[in-house]
């Protein structure tokens, strides 16, 4: 497969009602890097996803992506109780190679198999609402891993779901990083991110820092991210931008660099 | 013994009204089963409420004439759903919101024009249909409503799943939602306005919710619940066109009635969630 284009921000500020959820980020997430957003809740993560897919508008800044991006939200708004299969489920992810008329006739070798890579052989005919909360969400993958694309966003996609699943489910992200795919997931579990992924970046509103793992995820990085507030400021000041610095580069600096860039925003103040 | 295809024999304006209610009772169920499903099933009762002033207003203009009238329906009907569907799409109202604004406001508008220019026998013409009055070019339309649905059915059919399903998926892979969310719309309306002229809009609503309701006790899938809520409709057709001639009833009540029975069986009967079903375990499995 071809190598994915990198995502690049520009000064992106998400959020909703003019207030920010993800405030001025710049950085490049690389083709093929396998990266976790890591931060409280509250902290932008999934905001950040939202708007790296389209789904919610910028508020500032831009973002460069490419044009196939796979996305599992974290509250899907699927209807369970519609009467379709876990087949038609997962063949959904055929809708840009099939379109709406084609058949899936010669796509069914490829709906098997990748209904087989998730451990779901045998499911096919059943209807989605008959599924556990594990079995759903490897069906979901199995639409992903239809979709084929080269850049895959997952929102908190092991939040719920028991080892077994989550070991099955991340040795499936781990073959995307494998075939060069790009690779973005939300999490809470540090040691998974520890574990399994390369690069971490470290978001609380304000990206905190962004690198390598190791470097990151550090004890004192993560007492910043939790001593950003949370809280929405009804009367923040409209921000002009000047006074923000960028997320520490965690792999170019030391670890006791970290508290010269220390921010001081207009939100921070009045929180 | 009665001979129930005796009168359907004998008379030409029973044979046409069977016609045009098959015809109904292929196209509307299907499009009933989705309003279902997606849980809009009040929403065609708006929407057959909103058809009324269009109705009206060629009415006005053109005194008690299909063309003029099934115009001003589908003309009123589509503004209303193209509206409500756009108010939902762009702002913070759920569709059935913006649905019921419309749709008052519609009724309203048509409720006025009829006592402006009506008398209470045209009013009851709206409101019960002329099923036993079907001429040629109200049977014509009845088929071509048929076919137009049947036909766009097949072709939004992955979509308008995929759109019932994950509304968001959809979104992120096609812009193909809006169009055939609306196109969906549009069929509501179609069939309503069909509907309404064999069995007055308000009963129009029965031939397309009743089966469609009744057939979810009696299949899982989705395509086997579409057809049987055509059969059911092809049965509710039949038999309210034989008891309203073999008892002399209005024919719109009769046929909603006999859907109405029908569906009353089914819930007590039917195999899928069925009432009996659900007092009479059955064992469970071992696995």
């Amino acid at each position: 497969m071809s190598a994915p284009a990198p995502i690049r921000l520009h000064g992106l500020t998400l959020g909703y009602d003019r207030h920010p959820a993800v405030h001025h980020l710049d950085g490049t997430i690389r083709a093929g890097d396998l990266l976790a957003l890591a931060g409280p809740n509250g902290a932008g993560k999934s905001t950040l996803l939202k708007g790296l897919t389209g789904e919610i508008p910028v508020l500032d800044g831009r973002i460069e992506r490419p044009d196939d991006i796979a996305y599992l939200p974290q509250a899907d708004a699927i209807d369970r109780s519609f009467p379709v299969s876990v087949m038609d489920l997962a063949a959904m992810g055929l809708w840009r190679r099939l379109g709406p008329w084609r058949s899936l006739r010669r796509a069914a070798p490829a709906l098997r198999d990748a209904l087989a890579v998730v451990g779901l052989s045998g499911f096919e005919a059943r209807p989605i609402g008959t599924l556990s909360g594990g079995q759903f969400r490897r069906a979901l993958f199995a639409r992903l891993i239809l979709q084929d694309c080269r850049t895959i966003l997952l929102d908190e996609p092991f939040t719920g779901i028991d080892a077994r699943t989550t070991d099955d489910l991340l040795a499936l992200v781990r073959r995307w990083h494998g075939e060069g795919r790009t690779v973005v997931a939300a999490l809470h579990d540090f040691a998974q991110i520890r574990t399994h992924f390369p690069t971490t970046l470290l978001l609380a509103r304000e990206p905190v820092a962004w690198g390598p793992t190791a470097r990151v995820m550090t004890a004192d990085n993560l007492a910043r991210a939790r001593s950003l507030s949370e809280a929405w400021d009804e009367d923040a000041a409209i921000c002009d931008g000047t006074r923000h610095a960028a997320p520490r580069e965690a792999h170019a600096h030391g670890h006791s660099h970290a508290h010269e860039h220390g921010h001081s925003h207009g939100h921070e103040d009045a929180a | 013994m009665i001979d129930p295809f005796a009168p359907f024999i004998e008379f030409g304006f029973m044979r046409r009204a069977l016609a045009g209610c098959l015809a109904l009772s292929v196209s509307a169920p299907p499009v009933g089963v989705f309003l279902m499903l997606r849980r809009m099933s009040l929403m065609s009762d708006a929407m057959a409420h909103a058809i009324l002033p269009g109705a009206a207003a060629g009415f006005v203009v053109a005194g008690l004439s299909l063309p003029a009238m099934t115009i001003g329906g589908l003309v009123a009907g589509l503004a209303v759903a193209l509206l409500a569907g756009a108010v939902t799409r762009t702002t913070v109202l759920r569709e059935d919101a913006s649905l019921a604004a419309f749709y008052l406001i519609s009724l309203a508008g048509g409720v006025l024009l009829v006592s402006l220019r009506g008398s209470q026998v045209d009013l009851m013409h709206f409101l019960f249909g002329s099923v036993l009055a079907l001429d040629d070019p109200a049977l014509l339309l009845l088929g071509g409503i048929c076919t137009l649905t049947l036909v766009t059915l097949a072709l939004i059919y992955r979509p308008l799943v995929m759109e019932c399903v994950d509304p968001l998926y959809l979104r992120s892979v096609s812009r193909a939602g809006g169009p055939v969310h609306f196109a969906f719309l549009g069929l509501v309306v179609v069939n309503l306005v069909g509907g309404f002229q064999a069995l007055g809009t308000l009963l129009a609503v029965g031939l397309m919710l009743l089966p469609a309701v009744a057939a979810r006790f009696w299949a899982r899938e989705l395509g086997a619940t579409m057809a049987a809520s055509v059969v059911l409709a092809v049965l509710a057709s039949f038999a309210g066109l034989s008891l309203s001639y073999r008892f002399d009833l209005p024919t719109g009540p009769a046929i909603v009635l006999s859907a109405g029975t029908l569906y009353l069986v089914s819930m007590l009967a039917g195999p899928q969630g069925g009432l009996l079903r659900r007092l009479v375990r059955p064992r469970h499995l071992e696995a």
